[in-house]
């Protein structure tokens, strides 16, 4: 617990975050950017997790194990998003998200 | 090896034996040898049918043999023979025999033609020998989804359009159909016990009407597309037209009696009770198939689509037929499917030759080819003749028994569809004599005509066994006909509880 | 005894068949004279069989208690539909069919001796005779049948043959027309047979004539008290099956086929159109007369459409020019006496003296007709036409064909002691006792008929010398041979006493002579002959004075009423125009165009629906954030509930 800080204001901060991530990923054009926008996502869900594990169940620790695989693969996820994007600006110059297009009908 | 999953064996070997060769001239004869010996097979088999049951054996289905196959739905691989499947065979076994003739001066892509149609004569083997729902249901695939590569690549005219038109309309009856399988399936008992896709079983029990009344509708129609019921009969005019001349034999002459043969001994036998209650719908629509399909055909120019709107005619015959409820009509059914199947592939045989002479299937650009051709041209005519009805030949017998048949039936409405009905024979004795006549006699048309080559070797034997075996029937008709009756009576018996 | 004896009839099917077969496989392999050579032995020897089965028939063994019995001496089971429902392949030993063996044999093997000479030199001389064995073959089925649909089948064969020796001439495509005119036009009829066969069998379970005739036959019985808009259903079947009768016999509105039949060899006209398959509707009613009887509706629409149609027959033929039309309409003609008699007959004794006269006449028609049309023939070969108009003082050149035809003529005009005579007397004797307007209606065709008659005979034989560019010759002997039998036949057979052999229930009667009806016959006939002999035995245009005088009569008659125009606008305007076309079109552009209209819908949606997958990743996003919100709140709404 800490002092004065209660779970409904963490939980605010974690929303906030999810959905400006989610809003980040739904209109930035960069590809960086997008991938930012998912960090911030996976980032609140963290929050989220530990924030119920430390308030609502002190004894136990599932929360934070599970905070940290997430982390882990956020990690992992970055870098293999990191390499797709390395590769799509190798092919087209750039990388705006509205021309990868190629897989469409 | 049981004997009849030999008649499924045999043409899969076939299949494999040309898979090694490239040369036309081989691949061909391998064909001829593998369905010769196939259509041996086949009189071995009838030969020992009429010795079982001359020697008393009254089951219903002879030869069985019945594996399982996915324990779990009790789907079985169940295969058996009757009087009817029987002659079924001899009609299947035939015609692909004839139709490897019929091929012979196919040059391009020899073995993968040969392998697509024997192809699809196994799958019109299987399903006449299956017994279990589910395995008929795979073969009847494994029958239709070859057309679509056999029009398509070595058809002429818009074949393209032809093969994806019937291929897409057959696939959409065969999605009817199976949601009709599958609903028998579900109600395949009612009284409890385990549900089963053998039909003989299935016929034993009596489906609860509600399941009946949704369920026939979907799996007559499934089959009656097939059967070039109206009006889903539009695929077939120009299928045949862009087929080559064996697929369309096997078409007309053995694939649409898949339709005939399953809306009889599927979707009636099964379901009697709502066949009863919505026969009338499909009355009137097989008498406009027969009505209208044999007026379509008097106004046509293309030899090939006088043939199909003639067999769209001649197989409302039979549907109509099916729904008369009554014994001899439906000997007479299964007689049609037999006699116009020989008499159909008769005319596409005959029509393939005279097209590869002359280049031309618009009867008014022929004339006079009686005197240029006139073993094809007598043969043409034998072919019109036996169309018609005339006495000697098969078509006589099937049509007289199916109308005694149908007369059985009192009521108004059955009567007077049954006159309209029997009058297509006066429309079809129009269109045939019509076509012969501006096409075989009168004097030469085309001068360049005069000097074309008649029938060759391999085209004799295609028509002169059709012809035997049309003229043979027709004659002699009395053991087939018993023996169409008397297996069918197990069926009446039980529609009569 | 009399078993064994008959069932050698079955030969002469079996060696027609053969000889067709032969002939129609391996002819073209053969020498032409062997092929003809077959099929004429054939014959023979059918004549021969036929020959001895009536004497021993009608001499010996045919009468069993006072009565002609009906015979079986061979019955085969065929196709079985139900338990009575059979077909059954069979002979047929009786007055009317041993009677029709004996006429048909006969006409038979003369046309095959004639053709001999007549198609000597044609292509397909072979073929020719393969299919006169075949028609033969059908002919003595049809009128030796046991079964009612056994007839049928032989009517069907008959049809074809006669389709086949139509076309003979197939590369002329008036000739090819015909034969398609003159097998639908029968087909059209024989649906209406085939549905009374279907109807009658459906009512008396059987097919068999020995279950359905005979006075005390089921056949009535079965049926008895049933009717169908007022008319009796007995009446109804026997006036269907008195359609494919109709067709078969050329009765009006039936009748338009044969005219066009002519362009058949000679010989063939002869054979089949003037005195055997046209007399086929004829034999069909008086095999089932004892079942006619109990349909007196019926016998009165036969009654009634014989005696119109031996009228209207008779006047187009006045103006034909061309000899064989004169002689097609002719014969319609005299079928439709035929036909009146059958249908003013009764049953039994003198009551059924019409049905005897009916079969006299049939007897004596298929004589003097046949011999009409091959003297035609002869006349034809000689002048290489067929019109009336371009020839003349023929006497000279044609000495046995002249007088051979003359008897012929005298017979068919009804002047003793000719066999028409004789014959023609019995059915107005008939039509006097049914109802007098049939007499006279009959008496004036008589004297139609002698006009007609002699007018062709007046303006072939006689009249002025034509300068011919070929000496025209007499026919060679094979044809004189037909000639001459059948002159002499012509000339005898009115004496037979017909009516101890043929009558409607099989017991002899005797016949009484009625000098009131014999006279006024002979003299219609004579006045007939005298106007024919005052308007073209004398030189100057009487006739055509006469047909410019009465132009409306004149043309009506010379285009056969306009009937055959009708037919074809019917069935071209109508029927191919009217009905074939539009549905082919329909079915090509409604039907098929609904199929191909469910293509494009789904072409459609496809090309609509594709653009979800847009290859946008975020509009992708979007509709994964889109769903889940969906879902969630479909989750609240349901976990409220």
């Amino acid at each position: 617990m800490i002092e004065g800080i209660g779970v409904f204001d963490v939980l605010v901060v974690s929303t906030a975050m999810f959905f400006i991530g989610i809003y980040g990923f739904l209109v930035r054009k960069n590809l960086i950017t997008i991938l930012m926008s998912i960090e911030l996502v996976l980032n609140s869900v963290n929050i989220n997790f530990v924030v119920f594990n430390k308030y609502l169940y002190p004894d136990l620790l599932q929360g934070y194990m599970f905070a940290l695989f997430a982390i882990g693969i956020a990690a992992a996820e970055a870098a293999v998003a990191i390499a797709i994007i390395l590769n799509v600006f190798r092919k087209m110059k750039g990388i705006d998200v509205e021309h990868v297009d190629t897989m469409k009908y | 090896m049981d004997r009849l999953s030999l008649l499924v064996l045999v043409p899969a070997l076939t299949m494999v034996i040309i898979a090694m060769f490239k040369d036309p001239k081989k691949v061909r004869l391998i064909a001829a040898v593998g369905m010769g010996v196939q259509l041996i097979q086949i009189l071995f088999l009838l030969f020992a049918f009429f010795a079982e049951r001359n020697a008393g054996n009254t089951s219903e289905m002879l030869f069985v043999t019945d594996v399982v196959w996915y324990q779990s739905l009790n789907i079985h691989y169940a295969v058996g023979i009757d009087g009817i499947s029987v002659a079924m065979l001899l009609l299947t076994g035939i015609i692909v025999f004839v139709g490897v003739f019929a091929s012979w001066e196919i040059e391009d892509r020899t073995q993968e033609f040969f392998i697509t149609l024997i192809l699809l004569a196994t799958g019109v083997f299987g399903f006449f020998i299956s017994l279990d729902l589910f395995t008929l249901f795979m073969f009847y695939e494994l029958a239709v989804i070859p057309m679509y590569l056999l029009i398509g690549i070595w058809g002429s005219g818009p074949k393209e359009y032809s093969a994806m038109k019937l291929t897409l309309m057959l696939m959409g009856a065969s999605a009817l159909l199976l949601v009709g399988i599958l609903g028998i399936y579900f109600n395949s008992a009612p009284d409890g016990g385990q549900l089963t896709f053998n039909f003989i079983e299935i016929s034993k029990v009596n489906m609860p009407m509600e399941a009946q009344m949704f369920f026939f509708p979907l799996t007559f129609i499934g089959f009656g597309v097939l059967a070039a019921m109206y009006p889903f009969h539009t695929w077939s005019p120009d299928g045949h037209a862009s087929a080559p001349t064996a697929v369309s034999m096997l078409h007309a002459g053995v694939l649409m009696k898949l339709g005939g043969y399953g809306a009889l001994r599927i979707a009636i036998m099964l379901m009697p009770d709502a066949a009863h209650e919505m026969a009338w719908f499909f009355i009137i629509l097989a008498v406009i198939g027969s009505v209208y399909g044999a007026l379509g055909a008097v106004a046509q120019k293309d030899l090939k689509y006088i043939n199909a709107y003639s067999s769209v005619s001649h197989l409302g015959l039979i549907l109509f037929a099916a729904l008369m409820f009554n014994q001899v009509a439906y000997e007479g059914a299964v007689l049609q499917m037999i006699s116009h199947g020989l008499i159909t592939a008769l005319f596409f045989a005959l029509i393939g030759m005279i097209y590869s002479r002359t280049h031309t299937r618009n009867i008014d650009e022929m004339g006079g080819l009686m005197k240029v051709m006139p073993v094809l041209g007598v043969a043409y005519m034998v072919a019109g003749f036996a169309s018609l009805g005339l006495p000697g030949f098969s078509a006589f017998v099937a049509e007289m028994t199916i109308f005694v048949g149908s007369f059985q039936n009192t009521d108004l409405f059955t009567r007077v569809a049954t006159v309209l009905v029997v009058s297509s024979i006066v429309i079809t004795a129009v269109y045939i004599l019509r076509a012969a006549g501006i096409m075989l006699y009168g004097p030469i048309k085309n001068k360049k005509f005069e000097m074309l080559p008649d029938a060759r070797w391999y085209d004799k034997v295609a028509v002169f066994i059709l012809i035997g075996v049309i003229t043979g029937i027709g004659m002699f008709p009395g053991w087939l006909s018993n023996m169409i009756f008397t297996d069918l009576t197990p069926m009446f018996e039980r529609m009569g509880n | 005894m009399q078993t064994e004896l008959f069932s050698n009839t079955v030969w002469i099917l079996v060696v027609l068949f053969f000889a067709f077969a032969i002939v129609g496989l391996f002819g073209n392999r053969l020498k032409p004279m062997l092929s003809g050579a077959i099929s004429t032995v054939a014959i023979l020897f059918s004549a021969v069989i036929s020959y001895t089965t009536a004497y021993f028939y009608f001499f010996q063994d045919g009468m069993i208690n006072g009565k002609y019995a009906m015979l079986i001496p061979f019955q085969h089971e065929w196709l079985k539909f139900s338990d009575t429902l059979v077909i059954n392949m069979g002979i047929m030993i009786d007055p009317i069919s041993v009677m029709m063996l004996v006429v048909v044999t006969t006409v038979s093997a003369m046309v095959h001796i004639y053709s001999f000479g007549y198609m000597k030199g044609e292509i397909g001389f072979e073929r020719y005779y393969a299919f006169l064995s075949l028609f033969s073959f059908s002919m003595l089925g049809l009128v030796m049948s046991t079964n009612l649909f056994q007839m049928y089948i032989f009517w069907e064969l008959v049809g074809v043959s006669s389709y086949l020796l139509i076309g003979f001439y197939y590369k002329k495509p008036s000739a090819v027309n015909a034969s398609k005119k003159a097998f639908i036009v029968t087909r059209f009829a024989d649906l209406g047979f085939l549905v009374g066969i279907l109807l009658l069998s459906f009512y008396t379970r059987t097919f068999d004539f020995t279950t359905l005739l005979g006075p005390d036959s089921t056949a009535i019985s079965s049926m008895a008290g049933l009717s169908f808009m007022g008319v009796s259903t007995i009446s109804w079947v026997m006036i269907l099956i008195f359609m494919g009768g109709a067709g078969k016999s050329a009765m009006f509105p039936l009748h338009i086929w044969l005219p066009d039949a002519m362009e058949g060899p000679t010989p063939v006209s002869a054979l089949i159109h003037a005195a055997t398959m046209v007399v086929a509707g004829v034999y069909l009613v008086a095999r089932l007369f004892s079942i006619y009887i109990g349909a007196p509706e019926a016998l009165a629409v036969i009654a009634f459409i014989g005696a119109f149609t031996s009228l209207f027959a008779a006047i187009i033929a006045v103006t034909q020019t061309d000899i064989k039309r004169v002689l097609a309409f002719s014969t319609i003609s005299q079928i439709g006496y035929m036909m009146l008699a059958l249908g003013v007959s009764g049953y039994g004794g003198e009551e059924g003296l019409g049905f005897m006269a009916s079969m006299f006449h049939l007897f004596t028609h298929a004589m003097f007709k046949a011999l009409l049309f091959l003297g035609a023939g002869a006349v034809i070969h000689a002048v290489h036409s067929n019109y009336m108009t371009e020839m003349g003082g023929l006497r000279k050149y044609l000495p046995i064909t002249h007088i051979t035809f003359l008897i012929a003529a005298l017979a068919i005009s009804g002047i003793p002691p000719f066999a028409g005579f004789f014959s023609k007397d019995e059915i107005l004797v008939a039509a006097w006792a049914n109802n007098p307007l049939y007499f006279w209606t009959e008496w004036f065709v008589a004297g139609l008929t002698a006009f007609y008659m002699f007018r062709l005979y007046f303006s072939v034989f006689w009249g002025e010398n034509r300068n011919y560019e070929k000496k025209p010759h007499e026919a060679p002997v094979s044809m004189l041979i037909a000639l001459v039998y059948l002159g002499i036949a012509s000339a005898v057979v009115g004496f037979i006493p017909f009516s101890q052999f043929v009558t409607s229930d099989g017991i002899p009667f005797d016949i009484h002579f009625h000098w009131n009806i014999a006279l006024p016959s002979i003299g219609i006939a004579l006045v007939g002959i005298g106007i024919a002999a005052w308007m073209y035995l004398k030189p100057g245009n009487v006739a055509d004075k006469m047909a410019t005088s009465m132009p409306g009569v004149y043309k009506l008659s010379l285009n056969k009423f306009y009937i055959d125009e009708i037919y074809l606008w019917i069935t071209h305007k109508i029927i191919f125009k009217g009905i074939a076309a539009p549905i082919a079109w329909f079915d090509r552009h409604v039907v098929d165009g609904s199929m191909n209209g469910i293509a494009w819908v789904t072409q459609q949606v496809s090309g609509r629906t594709k653009k979800l997958q847009s290859g946008q990743l975020q509009q992708y996003g979007y509709a994964m954030v889109l769903g889940a919100v969906a879902f969630v709140l479909l989750l609240l709404y349901w976990g409220a509930r």
